[in-house]
């Protein structure tokens, strides 16, 4: 079986953001960057699938060449091949060029696979967008915000979570799932994996060699600002007793907040 | 013209699908666009009727049998087929789990752009304004499109509904083209949760524990104090979910989820950053910790430095009077 993974560089979740005005952008200066944290979920569900059926592993990100570090990371957990979609280009936020992207390097470069696994949304841009976009441009099935997937033969099940329940969604291989937290628990990389990792090479595709047009890789968003929002105002702390504060906390809520 | 996607769930419209069309009426008033809404699947005429008095003058519903049950495939078809019609100038979704799986597919079906998950829209140079958290909400990104229709998912419990004003609108079926062999992946199953029916990202109260909590019992408390509530639902913060003490769909946060309800009561909760970022949009925040120090105090409307465990008992007490 042939899964191919697609990872991304994100600050850290512990990151205070701040930003450029003008530039309309974080500042990038003095943040610690990761794997986003639910691509982590994706990389581990394809060493388990590869545990159980065989088959290759390829990961990829699309980025500057600082994503070499995360690709790195998935080498050490056990990715059989790493690749670099070099990709200069700021922060678009825009979910379409980057599955533009990934869709045209897997049609060119590697067409062989039997699953595309993603995170459900990388950390920072929040948009959960590029998995279905993806699955749409290359023609596949999705399923997005996996907690669980069995894959038998070319069908796989996918339980993916909803408002207050959660749906099977039964697919046909090749096809196209998001990890959300719960799927699995993402192991460590050992220190033979970072070691082997070190000896393997990283090709790089600059993006430009894609076949896109300058339209494909122009992003469709027009950044107007970036702000950050007005912070939250420390309210008032009720004194007295566990009695009194809770009575007067309802009290409160329901008078002067109105809420309950 | 303004389109709206609207979900049904067990036949019943989503009222994030309402509050999406309430802003599509609002922002259509700025800029002279009429709304229309649009049903995929069965859908009696009775249930399309009940968008009219929300501002849409058309419903649409797009019927095959292949799309009963719920597909990316087959309802991206069909959305974008109604959509090369009508070319409408944006089309909305509500920011649901079916609504965040849908928009982007249709939207690559398109070749235009999504903004996801906005919480502010405004029209400006008579162009719509999306504005939406990233970073978890630590900051906000407003941007517009280059390229129409501009294509939105909109966060639930957001957006205020319209007033309802009878109005009798037109309900247009239409067959929907889906070939053969098209949909290959759908949904088999619905499995509900016994316990919990409201999701914390619909919910107008969400109670939430953390590691104050200290162990998977106290959330037993957390259930019957939510009970006690208005639409409310138990949240837990990042240390509880990874402590095996409540279910991941309970996390709230960065690595978890953004919640806006009226109200957040955090129990236990010490306000780490990625913790904040995801309840920066509720409209009230009630904190109890024993720690005076806790930063979740720093953004509660209501804190109470207490031992939860005596105060729990206190609250269920009041909400019993409060309903007697």
């Amino acid at each position: 079986m042939n899964i191919h993974v697609f990872v991304k560089r994100v600050p850290d979740t512990e990151s205070k953001i701040r930003i450029d005005r003008d530039a309309k952008a974080v500042v990038e200066e003095g943040l610690s960057f990761i794997i986003s944290p639910y691509d982590e979920y994706a990389m581990e569900e394809a060493l388990r699938l590869r545990e159980a059926n065989g088959g290759t592993i390829r990961v990829f990100a699309a980025g500057r060449e600082e994503s070499l570090v995360i690709l790195k990371k998935c080498l050490a957990m056990g990715a059989d091949e790493a690749i670099l979609i070099r990709d200069d280009a700021p922060e678009s936020y825009d979910g379409l060029r980057t599955a533009r992207i990934l869709a045209a390097a897997v049609k060119s470069r590697y067409p062989e696979f039997d699953l595309l696994l993603f995170g459900k949304q990388s950390v920072g841009a929040d948009n959960a967008q590029v998995p279905s976009m993806t699955a749409e441009l290359l023609g596949l099935p999705q399923a997005n915000v996996v907690t669980k997937l069995e894959i038998s033969g070319p069908e796989g099940v996918a339980y993916r979570e909803i408002e207050g329940g959660t749906e099977k969604v039964a697919f046909s291989l090749p096809a196209v799932v998001s990890a959300q937290k719960g799927l699995n628990e993402p192991r460590y990389e050992t220190l033979k994996g970072i070691m082997a990792a070190k000896k393997k090479v990283i090709p790089v595709i600059p993006v430009a060699e894609l076949g896109l047009s300058d339209g494909e890789l122009a992003s469709g968003i027009e950044i107007a600002g970036i702000d950050i929002p007005a912070g939250r105002q420390a309210g008032r702390i009720i004194g007295g007793g566990p009695a009194e504060a809770a009575q007067e906390l309802v009290r409160l809520l329901r008078e002067e907040a109105k809420v309950i | 013209m303004i389109l709206v996607f609207i979900e049904t769930r067990d036949g019943v419209i989503k009222k994030s699908s309402l509050e999406a069309l309430s802003e599509a009426k609002r922002r259509g008033a700025d800029l002279g666009n009429g709304i229309e809404a649009v049903f995929v699947g069965t859908v009696p005429d009775a249930t399309a009727a009940e968008v009219f008095p929300f501002g849409a003058v058309k419903a649409h519903i797009l019927e095959n049998p292949a799309l009963d049950t719920y597909s990316s495939q087959g309802f991206c078809r069909a959305l974008a087929l109604l959509v090369g019609d009508l070319k409408p100038a944006a089309v909305f979704f509500s920011a649901t789990a079916m609504g965040r799986d849908l928009a982007p597919r249709l939207a690559a079906a398109l070749g235009v752009s999504l903004a996801s998950d906005c919480t502010k829209l405004a029209v400006k140079d008579g162009r719509l304004e999306f504005t939406r958290p990233v970073f978890a909400g630590k900051a906000l990104l407003t941007l517009s499109m280059k390229a129409a229709p501009a294509l939105a998912t909109l966060r639930p419990n957001i957006f205020p509904l319209e007033p309802a004003v009878p109005f009798a609108g037109a309900v247009i079926r239409k067959s929907a083209d889906v070939p053969d062999g098209l949909v290959r992946g759908k949904v088999v199953d619905i499995l509900r949760e016994p316990a919990a029916e409201i999701d914390v990202t619909e919910a107008g109260v969400v109670v939430t524990g953390g590691r104050g909590m200290k162990g998977p019992e106290a959330f037993g408390l957390l259930k019957e104090l939510a009970a006690l509530l208005p639409h409310a639902a138990v949240g837990a913060s990042r240390s509880a979910v990874d402590s095996g003490w409540i279910g991941h769909q309970h996390q709230v946060g960065q690595t978890g989820k953004t919640v806006s309800p009226d109200l957040y009561m955090a129990f236990g909760v010490s306000g780490a950053i990625q913790h904040l970022a995801g309840i920066s949009g509720s409209k009230f925040v009630a904190a109890v910790n024993k720690d005076p120090e806790a930063p979740i105090f720093k953004v509660a409307d209501y804190g109470i430095v207490a031992d939860l465990f005596e105060v729990i008992p206190h609250l269920k007490e009041e909400l019993i009077k409060l309903k007697g």
